[in-house]
């Protein structure tokens, strides 16, 4: 079995070379918020609509991570991580709401004309309970579904529909009013959290900055699991996993710790994505989502964490471009993204980067 | 003095001229007050008389008018004819107006002059108008026009007006036997009548108010027969177009092992080639425009077999042993065909509509109508079934792909030129696709997104069926409709859907291969 990839490549390049790199990124990244701080007249100022679209990119690469941690080392393609990443910010959307509308009910259940909350909203003013419920929701969710699907077996194609077919169900459900969850608007018209604006720039700033901490965080710890003997038992389930069985190993429960770290990730990376945007609603949880990120993942490298980063990076930032520029021609542009990438990008741009460096 | 007297000759002259015409019914009712007009028409209704069926209808189609001097017109496109003799309108002729109540009349009229008509349809809706509308006057009438009745449906219907009407009367004895009459019925119309009966103050007689409450609950029986049913039919007819769907998905999948994705664009591309089809007719054929989705059922399977091959050809045989990248590659075919449709035909529905002899119905139930379209559609698809049983089980093409699914490489040293039967099962499947579409623009809209909407629903089919059988796909389809249809009332479409899911991964545990898995040895 191959190492994974980006041990490899690190090893290759020298770990000084790609620790600098990455540390060079992250220096501009964490400059980033800081700059925007500066008066609008000042020539390094970093505008609000910058600093909230690479923001809304950086917590889609956090997604991407997430879901190659699951694709890329132990072969599970998930097309429903949108799921994941939703409720997260359905999660921090129901404390911005409560903190929006004070004492009384969130505006678009007045309109329901409800009396009460519905009991899944008890606690969630407190941002303590709500950041619980983050981290809580779509790791349970993901626990159960990957409990039953590992158990029984699921893999492959047959495990990618499900996941999608889950999102869908989710998207379904969240679509209705009687959901409790706002229906087709969502949650939107946040005012402030933890009491301070969120439109300010200096809140603006700090949830940038969380966002490049848990992109960070999120980084390390998949390189530690890489590099640990758990991360080359992932390779092995991904590669051969009956011959792993016949070895002595349970597969099923390294599979599930993954599974669920990834949902919760999704769910963390959806909780920051929401005050950011400052919209959250059910068309995030479409299967078009999920299955976009495979291809973020997919372009950037599966298997090499820093690809997927790359690659949620390309496609976002060009999609940002490209909807300004030729909205008719996206989707064109996006369908042969996804069969270029397949046909002769096996290994992603990143694996493209590895064999000129080879050559 | 002179001056006056002439004014009264210039105003009575025309009235004199009119005068030697016959002053017939419609005269009478031009001439009358609203009041007037009622009373007539009650008259009318309770002596029917053949003569008057031109008034009626011309009243109900607000066609009568009345000029300066009451004598009466039908208007005929935008001339006026006089309604007796041929007077010509002085002045332009103004509409009678008519209100509610006379509305009501004038149909409860129609409705007894149609029960003397020779056709039994004509009198059968003319009984069913009469129980909505029918006045007590007319009782006798339909007494006596019961008596002479020779068909049994509208004997029934008449029964039922004249329950309704006895309802009314004052002696319980005949209340009592109208409200069995309603209650035998089965009719969701008398069972509001007998709801209204429950009350004490409506019905002093308990003996009625207890025969209204059995007549209910077995109205209630008879209406649930006919939902049950009814939600079954339309499970059925669901099953029938998720088959559709998933057949060629199935075969697919078995074959090669890859999912394809744009295989609910093959459905979207089968609908809009119909609709092409019909536009074509529309413009150069429009006498035939009836047969259209006869043609455009070959044309759909050619468009979408080529379609596929040729997806087969350029992209997916690239990809075989790597099912997942396959996956990705053909959801990017599928964006790639949606935006493509969008642009050239638009984003939005394009209208296909349903030919004469797929619309309307056959009333089994009084609440269960089972439209044609749906029910061709059921048979479409059982046909289409046979048709690839035959091709998969009778023909050297099913043979090589039989042995293709079980073994490729050992179909491979055997002389099965494996490629080309991937091309060909691919083509079959997304033609089978196409028919699908073809069957579904009779039955839903015709837009960019339409594939979407049903590929996953498929993919849980060939999940639940397994692959390679189409056994497993037929009644995995079918289940999965009448699962559908029936949960929707219960619990939601929502919820429903959300149930099923979590009732298939619940399958998955016991039958990880599907309802009918092929047995085999083979282990990655």
């Amino acid at each position: 079995m191959t190492q994974p990839l980006a041990l490899t490549a690190a090893q290759k390049a020298g770990p000084k070379t790609t620790l600098a790199l990455i540390g060079l990124v992250f220096a501009v990244l964490i400059a980033m918020p800081v700059l925007s701080l500066l008066p609008a007249d000042n020539p390094l100022h970093v505008s609000a609509y910058t600093l909230t679209l690479v923001g809304k990119i950086l917590c889609y690469a956090i997604m991407a991570l997430a879901l190659d941690l699951v694709w890329g080392y132990a072969g599970l393609l998930s097309l429903g991580h949108g799921l994941f990443f939703a409720l997260g910010g359905y999660a921090m959307g129901m404390y911005l709401m409560r903190q929006a509308s004070g004492d009384g009910l969130p505006a678009f259940m007045s309109f329901l004309a409800w009396n009460e909350m519905p009991w899944y909203w008890y606690g969630t003013s407190s941002f303590f309970w709500s950041m619980c419920l983050v981290v809580l929701v779509p790791g349970l969710l993901a626990f159960v579904f990957g409990f039953f699907a590992f158990r029984s077996r699921i893999k492959g194609v047959y495990f990618s529909i499900m996941t999608q077919a889950l999102t869908f169900a989710g998207m379904l459900l969240f679509f209705r009013n009687e959901t409790g969850f706002g229906g087709n608007n969502g949650f939107t018209g946040f005012t402030t959290i933890l009491g301070y604006g969120v439109a300010t720039p200096g809140t603006r700033a700090s949830l940038f900055l969380a966002t490049v901490v848990l992109l960070g965080a999120s980084l390390y710890l998949g390189w530690r699991l890489a590099q640990s003997k758990f991360g080359r038992i992932l390779t092995a389930v991904r590669d051969a996993e009956n011959r792993l069985m016949f070895c002595g190993y349970d597969p099923r429960g390294f599979k599930l710790f993954v599974w669920t770290l990834s949902a919760i990730l999704c769910g963390l990376a959806g909780a920051l994505y929401v005050p950011q945007v400052g919209i959250i609603n059910p068309s995030e949880m479409a299967p078009t989502q999920s299955i976009e990120a495979a291809v973020w993942v997919a372009l950037g490298g599966r298997g090499t964490l820093i690809g997927p980063l790359l690659g949620a990076g390309l496609v976002n930032g060009m999609k940002s471009w490209f909807t300004v520029a030729f909205p008719e021609y996206w989707l064109f542009f996006l369908g042969a993204l996804f069969i270029v990438v397949t046909l002769f990008l096996p290994k992603g741009v990143f694996g493209l980067l590895k064999r000129k460096e080879d050559a | 003095m002179r001056v006056l007297l002439s004014r009264i000759i210039l105003l009575t002259l025309p009235f004199l001229a009119s005068l030697p015409a016959y002053a017939g019914d419609a005269a009478d009712f031009v001439a009358a007050s609203s009041g007037e007009q009622a009373r007539l028409l009650e008259a009318w209704a309770a002596t029917p008389d053949a003569t008057r069926v031109p008034l009626l209808k011309a009243l109900q189609e607000n066609r009568l008018g009345g000029d300066d001097n009451d004598v009466p017109f039908y208007e005929k496109g935008d001339a006026f004819v006089g309604a007796e003799g041929n007077a010509q309108p002085a002045g332009t002729p103004r509409k009678v107006r008519l209100n509610n109540r006379l509305r009501n009349l004038i149909s409860a009229a129609m409705a007894t002059h149609q029960l003397y008509s020779d056709v039994a349809a004509d009198r059968l809706t003319a009984a069913r108008e009469l129980q909505r509308k029918a006045q007590p006057e007319q009782m006798a009438l339909l007494e006596t026009r019961l008596a002479v009745e020779q068909d049994d449906e509208v004997g029934q219907a008449l029964t039922l007006a004249l329950a309704n009407l006895q309802l009314s009367d004052a002696d319980p004895a005949v209340r009592l036997n109208a409200v069995r009459l309603l209650g035998e019925t089965g009719q969701p119309q008398a069972r509001n009548r007998l709801q209204n009966l429950l009350d004490d103050a409506a019905e002093t007689n308990p003996a009625v108010r207890t025969a209204a409450n059995t007549g209910i609950v077995q109205i209630d029986r008879k209406l649930l027969i006919g939902d049950v049913l009814g939600q079954a039919f339309s499970g059925l007819s669901l099953g029938s177009i998720l088959l559709l769907a998933a057949l060629g998905l199935a075969i697919t999948f078995g074959l090669l092992g890859v999912i394809n994705m744009a295989h609910g664009e093959m459905l979207m591309l089968g609908a809009y080639s119909t609709y092409v089809v019909q536009t074509l007719f529309q413009r150069y054929a429009p006498d035939a425009l009836a047969f259209y989705p006869i043609v455009a059922l070959p044309v759909a399977f050619i468009v979408t077999a080529c379609i596929g091959m040729a997806l087969e050809r350029t992209v997916i045989r690239f990809l075989y042993g790597r099912p997942l990248e396959t996956l990705l590659a053909t959801w990017g075919i599928s964006l790639i065909l949606i935006q493509l449709v969008r642009v050239v035909f638009g984003a939005q529905n394009v209208e296909v509509g349903n030919p004469s002899w797929l619309s309307g119905g056959v009333q089994v139930l009084p609440n269960l109508v089972l439209p044609w379209n749906r029910m061709i559609i059921i048979g479409f698809a059982l046909f289409v079934v046979a048709l690839t049983w035959l091709l998969l089980n009778k023909t050297r093409l099913g043979l090589n792909v039989r042995a293709v699914t079980q073994n490729r490489n050992m179909a491979a040293c055997c002389g099965v030129p494996t490629g080309r039967i991937d091309m060909m099962a691919f083509g079959l499947g997304s033609g089978i696709a196409g028919l699908g579409g073809v069957a579904l623009s009779q039955v839903g809209n015709v837009g960019p997104d339409l594939g979407q909407s049903y590929i996953i629903d498929s993919f849980l089919v060939v999940v639940l069926g397994g692959v390679g059988q189409l056994a497993g796909s037929i009644s995995a389809a079918f289940g999965l409709g009448i699962a559908n249809k029936i949960l929707e009332p219960q619990i939601g479409a929502v919820l429903g859907k959300i149930l099923i899911l979590a009732l298939i991964i619940l399958f998955i545990q016991k039958r990880p291969q599907g309802l009918f898995a092929l047995k085999g040895r083979v282990i990655d």
